[in-house]
């Protein structure tokens, strides 16, 4: 990770071990903030939840859910929906901290160069686990349930995590190319707002017209969620005659993960220095 | 702790460019442990560009650097456990108190929990920051900022510290605050590297100073070797207003034994002046060419002076730039 040779370099495990002890400080940083601003939770414990009672009792009487009930099949779009929005958190913190002094500070300290970004990973997947329990919670009272096997079930939360830490990452990224707090936002409302409603995580894609149905179809929201609901065994509405990656929503979703990761971790990195280090 | 075979901070032909411009070039370092070294110059001088090599903030384009004997490219994580680093925007959590702020540097210092909380207590209190230190920092004053930010460069003791204009933007009360605590932590041993813009405290602290123009060193020296060498009195004319620069120059000219110094924005002029030069015939001179003076007296250089000399662009400009 570190761009410059150590001539004298710590054994492995040693540095292993500062690598988590440095981010989890750093993670713990992000608690403080989030006891000193409640707020900051919001959007991962009040929004899901509000998202939940909107959708299941504004929208939920007119949404027709062939072979289901509407409320199993909001789960997977909601949780993934709350997930995607999640790249948010990382994206407005780490641009404020880069446009205060505080990121030359950590980088002038003796802590693992890993560290900064880890700590803020750390205390966004933590925070998109609460967010993750929230849900099932709320979905569990409206009448979502779990109708596979055990196997099945935690796939499907390791699904969700995955998703979460590709959507930080991405966030992240935003976060190191921004400006300020607030172009991230604007680039989140500009982008992922609609992607996120051009899917199947709300209706059904048979309702949309033709155009939209086809983004809807392609959009790997769509497929994420899709994927949610086969594995926990909820209904997935997916239409028939629905493109590949659709049909296949579990592995698809799961090669989606992966190739963010594999783009926005290591850009993320190299812009990250490139910002820094000048 | 010092390597006292070699110089706590060293650097060999230190150059950073940045596209076409060379932001840094040709600096050479020598700084004994114990000492200081005040680095002067204007804004985009380098100065800046610098600390941050010396911090492994920033990699140099071409040359080297050593803090207490360790390359601060190839070791630069053991450099970092080596100095302190007070930057020119107070690096600290605004969410945080005082106290949370320096546990968690000293955690990151891979200081001991028990240490990290006891040294935390100790700087509170010798930086006055004990009554506020369970207040979140962004309730705090420019100064006590500062001040918790020398104390988070503080946590691990180190024998190196950088301050990159530490006083930008104090009041003259919390100026003169840390002003004092720096010359504490100087008398205690310790390595400081400085820039400022405020020439009476490098005078003041610094053993050595270097001055930087546009990338490169214009001088160095002791502050009074640097005064020393441009030398003899100087009079300064303080004008009721910057409109009459040019004129006032023009009417020391016969009497001045160098240029005329004027940083452009105040309205003032300074000029070495030729020996046995009386006062009486300089006012006279600025009275018959109608330059509006409120006052006018005669002083030993300064540092102020040394920089001016230095760092003077062209003739400067007058009246409606520097307004601005």
């Amino acid at each position: 990770m570190s761009s410059t040779s150590i001539t004298i370099a710590p054994p492995l495990l040693a540095r292993l071990r500062w690598q988590v002890a440095d981010s989890l400080v750093l993670a713990r940083r992000n608690l403080a903030h989030v006891r000193q601003i409640p707020e900051k939770l919001i959007d991962v414990t009040l929004q899901p939840l509000m998202f939940v009672i909107l959708f299941a009792y504004v929208f939920g009487n007119v949404i027709h859910i062939p072979g289901g009930s509407y409320h199993a099949y909001l789960f997977g779009g909601i949780a993934v929906q709350t997930l995607v929005f999640g790249l948010m958190g990382p994206g407005t913190a780490i641009a404020t901290d880069l446009r205060e002094g505080i990121v030359d500070r950590f980088r002038s300290l003796p802590m693992a160069r890993s560290a900064y970004l880890g700590g803020h990973f750390l205390a966004e997947l933590i925070a998109a686990m609460l967010a993750i329990l929230v849900l099932s919670v709320s979905g569990l009272i409206i009448g979502w349930g779990i109708h596979t096997d055990l196997p099945h079930a935690l796939a499907g939360y390791a699904l969700l995590v995955l998703l979460a830490a590709a959507m930080i990452w991405i966030g992240t990224f935003l976060g190191v190319v921004a400006r300020s707090p607030d172009a991230v936002q604007g680039i989140v409302f500009l982008v992922v707002f609609p992607l996120t409603f051009v899917a199947s995580a709300f209706v059904p894609l048979e309702g949309l017209p033709s155009a939209l149905r086809t983004i809807g179809e392609y959009n790997p929201v769509s497929t994420f969620a899709a994927a949610v609901r086969t594995l926990f065994g909820n209904p997935t509405a997916v239409p028939r005659g629905a493109p590949w990656p659709l049909q296949h929503p579990v592995l698809t979703s799961v090669l989606w993960c992966l190739a963010l990761l594999a783009v926005f971790v290591p850009a993320t990195l190299a812009m990250f220095r490139k910002r820094t280090e000048g | 702790m010092n390597n006292f075979s070699s110089p706590a901070v060293h650097a060999d032909g230190l150059s950073k460019r940045y596209g076409e411009l060379w932001a840094l070039r040709d600096l050479n370092l020598d700084v004994p442990a114990g000492t200081v070294l005040g680095l002067l110059g204007h804004n985009g001088a380098g100065k800046t560009t610098a600390i941050r090599i010396l911090t492994t903030l920033a990699s140099p384009t071409s040359g080297s650097a050593r803090v207490t004997g360790l390359d601060v490219v190839a070791d630069a994580a053991a450099v970092r456990s080596q100095i302190g680093v007070v930057g020119q925007y107070a690096a600290v959590d605004d969410l945080m108190s005082a106290r949370a702020n320096l546990r968690m540097i000293g955690r990151l210092y891979h200081l001991p929990h028990a240490t990290a909380d006891r040294r935390a207590d100790e700087l509170l209190e010798r930086l006055s920051l004990a009554d506020a230190a369970d207040r979140l920092v962004k309730t705090f004053s420019g100064g006590m900022r500062r001040r918790l930010d020398l104390a988070a460069s503080l946590m691990a003791r180190p024998p190196v510290l950088f301050l990159d204009e530490p006083t930008t933007g104090l009041d003259p009360e919390a100026r003169s605050e840390l002003w004092a605590l720096i010359g504490e932590l100087v008398g205690e041993g310790m390595t400081l590297i400085l820039t400022t813009q405020y020439l009476d405290e490098a005078d003041r602290t610094a053993d050595q100073i270097v001055v930087l123009d546009h990338g490169r060193v214009a001088a160095r020296g002791t502050p009074t070797e640097l005064k020393a060498r441009i030398g003899g009195e100087r009079v300064a004319v303080t004008l009721s207003s910057p409109a009459h620069v040019t004129i006032a120059a023009q009417a020391l000219e016969p009497y001045t034994s160098g240029p005329v110094a004027s940083d452009g924005a105040e309205p003032e002029v300074i000029a070495p002046i030729q020996p046995g030069t009386r006062l009486m015939e300089i006012v006279r001179a600025l009275d018959s060419a109608g330059v509006d003076a409120s006052d006018v007296h005669r002083r030993e250089a300064t540092l102020d002076d040394v920089f001016l000399t230095l760092t003077r662009r062209e003739q400067p400009e007058p009246a409606k730039e520097a307004v601005a």
